[in-house]
């Protein structure tokens, strides 16, 4: 007798425990979708791995008692790929969240498949403005930049600076032309002129000289790059090399520190750029930075940092809730400002943009350069109402108007 | 018409590097009878071998353009005796995939190793600044580029077409067999001449390291136009590839001029009217 009312003990308060716990299937699962090994393997990649699993041990890896996990894996760029790992991820491994999705293509693929099954997407990566604007989910949340920032920040704050005329060198496919189309428009606004344009194919083009060559006849005082990656690269490189800077200062509109530390600081140097990370810019930024750098033996790009940011944002939004329902949770990160060493702040909006400050920046000269890594120099923090566009301005069907 | 010229000049610049490129490619398919998917990665290779040797170990620009070659070219020896060797008397596509294959390994393991951003490789003191040429600003190492590539295209070809030595390797091409029964060490001579193409495309990564990025994908890039580049040529024809490979960049670099969006796919496109009309390639002959 005295042994079933002890069991009878133990199954009642089992569940209650069950009852308590919201936590589906008894985990919170977070799958890192990235490129591990191509283009965007250095600003994402196994730094973004990293970052997350930093972000569950910061938080204790337990949430309401039980266990916190990161899986992840590779979609190589391919939106097929990533649609289908998020598929088998959320059918048959239970996760909860994907986080990063660098590259648009893979991060347009998998939004719906997560809306459809009411999983969220946090995305650090990809940059392409309509994802919270026409292509916008009840469950995504861009984190880190977009087009429209970029475009913004390094657009208007360098005609302020007096950089009035441009030309850009542009990568001939949908994100550079949308890049250089959102960049020429804020130029004109902010009363610069644009003179014209050279499109180089991409992926695939090694040489530039003869696209800079056009950006060198135009005369312009600003060269807008318009590309990403070893495309920027070497088209900063092969500038120095005939001589077009520093008489004419190039302006990169998706730089990563990555590709700075890439170059070396005599290439680079004078560049501008917008970011929305650096990790020498107080002493919250270095602790985090220098800790990462213990692991992964780089200091952390803005979408890495991105990726720690998002991941702790969500789970202090699930321990407030209470639950891991994708809706509680979803209410939850946008009613709370994000306060980090990311970002001050930052507010998720309606539309699922989280918008929080940027910096334009320029880079170090070597003579300027005091210590490993010491690559930018901050010239402006930008506003997050001025660093992003308005919800209106997005145009989210979500958004009731 | 300056602009016309500054891209005929750049034109130059980068036929240059293709002769080179499709020279060693046409050498090594000449006498082994191997398409040689891996020269992209050797000139990968002879890149990131120039630039470990200069951060590791101090080595600079002017040791790493003799030492590079050599030590990717022990590589090509060791490539052709342990794998290659196997395959002669087999379909070529075997030789293909073999070096298909080595050519996603080499790539593989040094993303691994760099990462995919590349490393920077300083230019050499002596040959950095450049100067005003009237029409365009030339470096002065570009310049050098072309004239180091031109003479080594050239002596090559004037060993393999002028010399004794020569003589035994065009010999082999034909009669190999025919060859070993005068007395010619037949295989040694197949392990050097690949060992030499192989070389050749570290140079040329020597010589295009310090203009590109030394980064893990940098032969995949090129190596599709190089492979274009000896199809026009003449598969093994060795003045011819040197021919077609300075005369294609100067057409890429009119290309930019004219109608730049065509630039990239105007070598595919003089490659298909050739194929159509003269299937052996501009100087290659009939088998």
């Amino acid at each position: 007798m005295r042994t079933l009312a002890l069991l009878l003990c133990i199954a009642a308060s089992a569940a209650a425990a069950e009852k308590e716990s919201k936590i589906s299937d008894g985990v919170v699962k977070i799958g890192v979708l990235t490129d591990m090994s191509g283009y965007y393997s250095d600003i994402a990649g196994s730094g973004s791995v990293t970052a997350a699993k930093m972000a569950v041990e910061d938080f204790g890896g337990k949430m309401l008692g039980k266990p916190i996990e990161i899986i992840s894996a590779d979609h190589q760029n391919k939106a097929d790929i990533a649609s289908n790992t998020a598929r088998k991820w959320f059918d048959e491994e239970k996760v909860d969240a994907i986080a990063d999705l660098v590259s648009s293509s893979t991060a347009g693929a998998v939004m719906p498949v997560a809306a459809e099954k009411k999983r969220i997407t946090l995305l650090s990566g990809p940059a392409t403005t309509a994802f919270t604007g026409e292509k916008c989910t009840a469950y995504n949340v861009h984190y880190t930049y977009d087009n429209w920032a970029l475009a913004n920040g390094t657009g208007r704050e360098v005609v302020r600076q007096g950089g009035d005329s441009w030309f850009f060198v542009t990568a001939d496919y949908i994100f550079g032309k949308s890049l250089e189309e959102d960049t020429s428009k804020v130029v004109k606004a902010a009363g610069g002129k644009v003179l014209g344009a050279a499109r180089h194919p991409s992926p695939g083009t090694t040489d530039f000289s003869s696209f800079l060559l056009q950006a060198q006849a135009s005369g312009a005082k600003i060269i807008g790059l318009a590309n990403a990656g070893l495309d920027t690269v070497s088209c900063i490189k092969q500038a120095k090399e005939f001589n077009i800077t520093p008489k004419q200062s190039l302006a990169g509109l998706l730089v990563f520190i990555s590709d700075v530390h890439a170059l070396g600081l005599d290439v680079a140097k004078g560049m501008y750029l917008t970011t929305a990370f650096y990790w020498d810019l107080n002493d919250e930024t270095r602790k985090w930075s220098k800790r990462f750098f213990e692991r992964q033996g780089k200091m952390p790009t803005m979408v890495q940092a991105g990726v720690y940011s998002e991941i702790r944002h969500y789970l202090e939004a699930i321990k407030a809730a209470g639950t891991d329902d994708a809706d509680a949770v979803m209410a939850k990160m946008k009613a709370t400002p994000v306060n980090d060493f990311f970002a001050k702040n930052g507010r998720i909006g309606p539309d699922g943009l989280h918008r929080h400050e940027m910096y334009l920046a320029q880079v170090k000269s070597p003579e300027e350069s005091k210590h490993p890594w010491d690559y930018y120099k901050i010239l402006k923090t930008i506003p997050a109402a001025e660093a992003f566009p308005t919800v209106e301005q997005q145009n989210c069907p979500l958004v009731k108007k | 018409m300056k602009a016309l010229f500054g891209q005929l000049l750049l034109g130059l610049i980068n036929g240059s590097f293709y002769a080179l490129l499709s020279l060693g490619l046409s050498i090594i398919f000449g006498l082994l009878n191997v398409i040689n998917f891996a020269h992209g990665a050797l000139y990968m290779l002879g890149a990131f071998a120039a630039y470990v040797g200069l951060v590791q170990l101090g080595i600079g620009y002017w040791p790493a353009l003799v030492l590079s070659p050599l030590v990717v070219g022990v590589l090509g020896l060791l490539i052709e005796v342990l794998l290659l060797r196997r395959l002669y008397g087999l379909d070529p596509l075997y030789g293909l995939l073999l070096t298909f294959g080595l050519t996603l390994v080499l790539e593989g393991a040094f993303q691994q190793l760099f990462g995919v951003s590349g490393n920077p490789y300083p230019m050499p003191a002596q040959l950095s600044g450049g100067a005003d040429v009237r029409f365009m600003f030339l470096p002065w190492y570009r310049g050098w580029a072309v004239v180091v590539s031109l003479l080594v295209c050239f002596a090559s070809w004037w060993v393999i077409e002028r010399t004794r030595l020569g003589s035994y390797l065009r010999a082999g091409t034909e009669n190999p067999r025919l060859l070993q029964a005068f007395g010619v060490n037949v295989p040694l001579m197949f392990t050097l001449t690949y060992a030499y193409g192989v070389a050749l495309a570290a140079f040329a990564g020597v010589m295009a390291a310090p203009i590109y990025q030394v980064s893990p994908s940098m032969g995949s890039n090129l190596i599709m136009v190089v492979f274009a580049v000896v199809v026009i040529g003449g598969m093994g024809s060795i003045a011819g590839s040197i021919i077609t490979g300075v005369g294609l960049g100067l057409v890429e670099g009119m290309t930019k001029y004219f109608y730049p969006e065509l630039a990239s796919t105007v070598v595919f496109i003089i490659m298909a009217i050739v194929l159509l009309v003269r299937p052996a390639g501009l100087f290659g002959r009939e088998r």
